[in-house]
């Protein structure tokens, strides 16, 4: 079979098992927009904007465990994607994002839309290629998905000259089975020996705690983790980037941990003498100081990265390796053991943690007059039964849905967390609602975020994808506005935004429902006529208490057992 | 303290950049940096000199190995190594300094391979260390210019870097 490059790209697509391509045509991808519109198999999604095509192959992405696929054309096109490609490089997210390219014959001559997007992405994916001949295209498309997909995930990008997808260039094609490359051989396997040494340690370990990141997600070992966490017996707590992986309402679980994690969780792993570290890459929104981090701990730190380990903090026992397979081996020593060793310590170790949580440290105080944020995330809790897909952006609000919303299966909870990119909810909203449209995703929001890729409520409508939309409107860059309170006495510098837009009259004007909520007691209502709603797209504009802040805290530069209550 | 690295990467278009985007990016040392072809026409090898405590250059060493084209990376300071640098140092050189240069060079093994009525170039082979030494003695001697390769390093024995098995 002979095929140009661009019918080569669409074939390559095919055989990865590609359904959708997020994208936006201009003039150095039309060759291979062109082949794509020639077949019926791989679906095209056209956003308003290359950064909501990343943002969305994302939220594919996080929500389904497959790669997501972009295409996007060059200069403009290309560095528009970049911050998507960054925050999904952050948070070690699968992509591959084909970028167009000036011809051959022009590259660096200053063409028109001409960039060097393999320069400008070289720091923000895990590998990026350029096409330079078309008898190349395949075996790089091959490496892509290969390099995206295996180890430590990570958007890769593909960076094609437009004469090399000319349709008059035809060339014998076969799709690679097999790729292998020498310089990229990803550890699966953890050493057994280490391994050995760190169940020695977790079953013995008097004041025991889990720590669990992104890695358990990313690596689908929800079920292990659990099974491994159960079997001990030991208190677990996640990063906003693991919420989920174990069910948030066990009891095992002490909640988020760091910056605005639990109080019962930051002391835990203050005080801990065992630290079990799975898929957590020891960031500093949960270490806070370095210093002051688990003075009284051995740690244990699985993790699939060997840059990971001993990079923030060092650690006693590493285990490089894939979490699964790590757990799996685990588990079974840990049986082999007989469990972890009943003793008075634990004992002792849990009451304290009980006397920890009975702070409760999320209570909020209640107001009949004005909306309380973390309520709002309360009633989406219990609207959707805990069950639905939830994105946010970035700020308050974002901490709020991890704080308040308890995610109880994996691949559920889908933010920005490394980067911490605002426009990033509504756009990864709709590409979890592409996946799987029958079930329900509601993007938490505040006026600020949604305003930054807000142009995809009309991508929304095109492809008939009815999110709900919870923005917590204070009328505030909310998180900003809070450290200035704290941190800058009071002086509100540029965290307010005037002449916000009717949303409400927006939504309408996209064509989708928009509703107004300002008292607390119709929180519920408007959320259940919302989500009653299966085939429309609802903007709730939420007006919430503009000067409610996000506690615990842990103030940046403290130890986490220096934590703010209230 | 100072370590010479050995990486060995795919010879692909880039992949300098690749290494030079990753130390600035995180902020590590380069001292020096010297890339060439191997007699193996698929890699190239890298030699570069940083610096830093035992965590940062672990952390450096992960880091390479991190990078998709670097097929092999070792620190030389693992095994016993030879460490080997050119330099070419021209020199104002009248009258009675001549003759000091002259010596200077023959001292340190070097060879006078550019002559002028003025000046002498003078081409010096060795680890860093005697190549600094060298411009030390030179004491009030004029020079024009110093251009130097940045250090090389090799292990000693039978054995090469191990390339990996696809």
């Amino acid at each position: 079979m002979e095929l140009s490059g661009g019918e080569i790209l669409v074939e390559c697509l095919k055989s990865e098992g590609v359904d959708t391509v997020f994208g936006y045509p201009g003039g150095a991808v039309l060759h291979i927009y062109d082949a794509l519109y020639q077949q019926e198999q791989v679906n095209h999604v056209l956003v308003r904007h290359e950064q909501g095509a990343v943002h969305m192959a994302d939220g594919y992405a996080r929500a389904t465990g497959k790669p997501g696929v972009v295409l996007v054309t060059s200069g403009p096109g290309a560095t528009n994607a970049v911050t998507g490609i960054a925050t999904a490089h952050m948070d070690s997210i699968p992509l591959v994002v084909f970028t167009g390219q000036v011809h051959s014959a022009l590259i660096g001559n200053d063409a028109f839309q001409e960039v060097d997007n393999v320069g400008i992405t070289r720091p923000c994916v895990k590998h990026n290629f350029m096409v330079k001949d078309v008898s190349e295209m395949a075996e790089t498309i091959k490496k892509a998905f290969y390099v995206a997909t295996t180890g430590r995930p990570g958007p890769v990008v593909v960076d094609i000259p437009k004469d090399v997808t000319d349709p008059k260039v035809k060339i014998p094609f076969e799709y690679p089975e097999k790729v292998a490359m020498r310089s990229y051989q990803p550890t699966e396997k953890g050493h057994s020996g280490q391994i050995r040494k760190a169940v020695d340690l977790i079953v013995n370990a008097e004041r025991p705690m889990i720590y669990t990141g992104g890695g358990v997600v990313l690596g689908r070992a929800g079920d292990e983790l659990t099974h491994f966490t159960q079997k001990l017996g030991y208190p677990i707590t996640q990063t906003l980037m693991g919420l989920g992986a174990y069910p948030s309402s066990d009891k095992q679980h002490l909640g988020m941990l760091g910056m605005h994690g639990t109080y019962e969780a930051n002391m835990g792993m203050h005080h801990c003498d065992v630290l079990i570290a799975i898929g957590a890459r020891f960031d500093d929104r949960v270490t806070g100081d370095l210093s002051k981090f688990c003075p009284h701990a051995k740690i244990v730190h699985v993790d699939i990265d060997p840059s990971s380990i001993s990079k923030n903090v060092v650690v006693d026992v590493p285990i490089v390796g894939a979490v699964k397979s790590v757990l799996t081996e685990m588990i079974e020593l840990i049986n082999q053991a007989g469990g972890a060793k009943k003793t008075k310590e634990l004992e002792a170790w849990w009451d304290q943690i009980e006397q920890w949580r009975g702070m409760k440290c999320l209570d909020y105080k209640w107001s009949d007059e004005i909306i309380k944020p973390q309520y709002v995330v309360q009633k989406l809790w219990e609207v959707t039964k805990g069950d639905a897909f939830v994105t946010s952006d970035v700020g308050q609000h974002q901490m709020w849905a991890a704080q308040y919303y308890g995610f109880n299966k994996p691949h559920r909870w889908i933010n920005s967390g490394g980067l911490g990119t605002m426009g990033f909810g509504l756009p990864a909203a709709l590409g979890a609602k592409w996946a799987y449209p029958d079930e329900e995703v509601a993007c938490i929001t505040g006026e600020g975020s949604i305003q930054m890729c807000i142009q995809e409520l009309s991508t929304a409508l095109q492809y008939n994808l009815p999110v709900k939309i919870v923005s917590l409107n204070n009328g505030y860059l909310g998180m900003v506005r809070q450290w200035q309170e704290f941190f800058y006495s009071g002086r509100y510098a540029m965290s307010y935004m005037e002449s916000l837009p009717d949303f409400v009259k927006l939504a309408e004007s996209y064509g989708h429902v928009g509703m107004r909520i300002e008292k607390p007691s119709d929180v519920e209502g408007a959320l259940k006529e919302a989500f009653a709603m299966k085939d429309r797209l609802v903007f709730m504009d939420f007006q919430t208490d503009p000067e409610e802040n996000v506690y615990p805290m842990v103030p940046a530069g403290a130890g986490l057992n220096e934590m703010i209550l209230v | 303290m100072r370590h010479i690295i050995s990486i060995l990467m795919e010879n692909e278009a880039g992949a300098l950049s690749r290494v030079a985007g990753l130390f600035s990016a995180r902020g590590y040392n380069i001292e020096s940096l010297c890339v060439a072809p191997t007699h193996d026409e698929s890699l190239s090898r890298l030699t570069l000199v940083t610096s830093g405590d035992e965590q940062v250059i672990e952390q450096i060493v992960k880091q390479l190995n991190k990078l998709i084209d670097v097929v092999k990376v070792q620190d030389m300071a693992d095994t016993a190594h030879i460490e080997r640098e050119l330099m070419l140092v021209k020199l104002q050189a009248f009258d009675a300094v001549r003759e000091e240069v002259y010596r200077l060079a023959d001292i340190f093994r070097g060879q006078i391979i550019d002559v002028t009525e003025s000046s002498y170039t003078v081409q010096l082979v060795g680890p860093g260390n005697k190549l600094d030494a060298f411009i030390d003695a030179l004491g009030s001697i004029p020079v024009v210019e110093i251009v130097r390769s940045g250090a090389l390093g090799i292990s000693r024995g039978p054995r090469g870097m191990l390339i990996p098995e696809v």
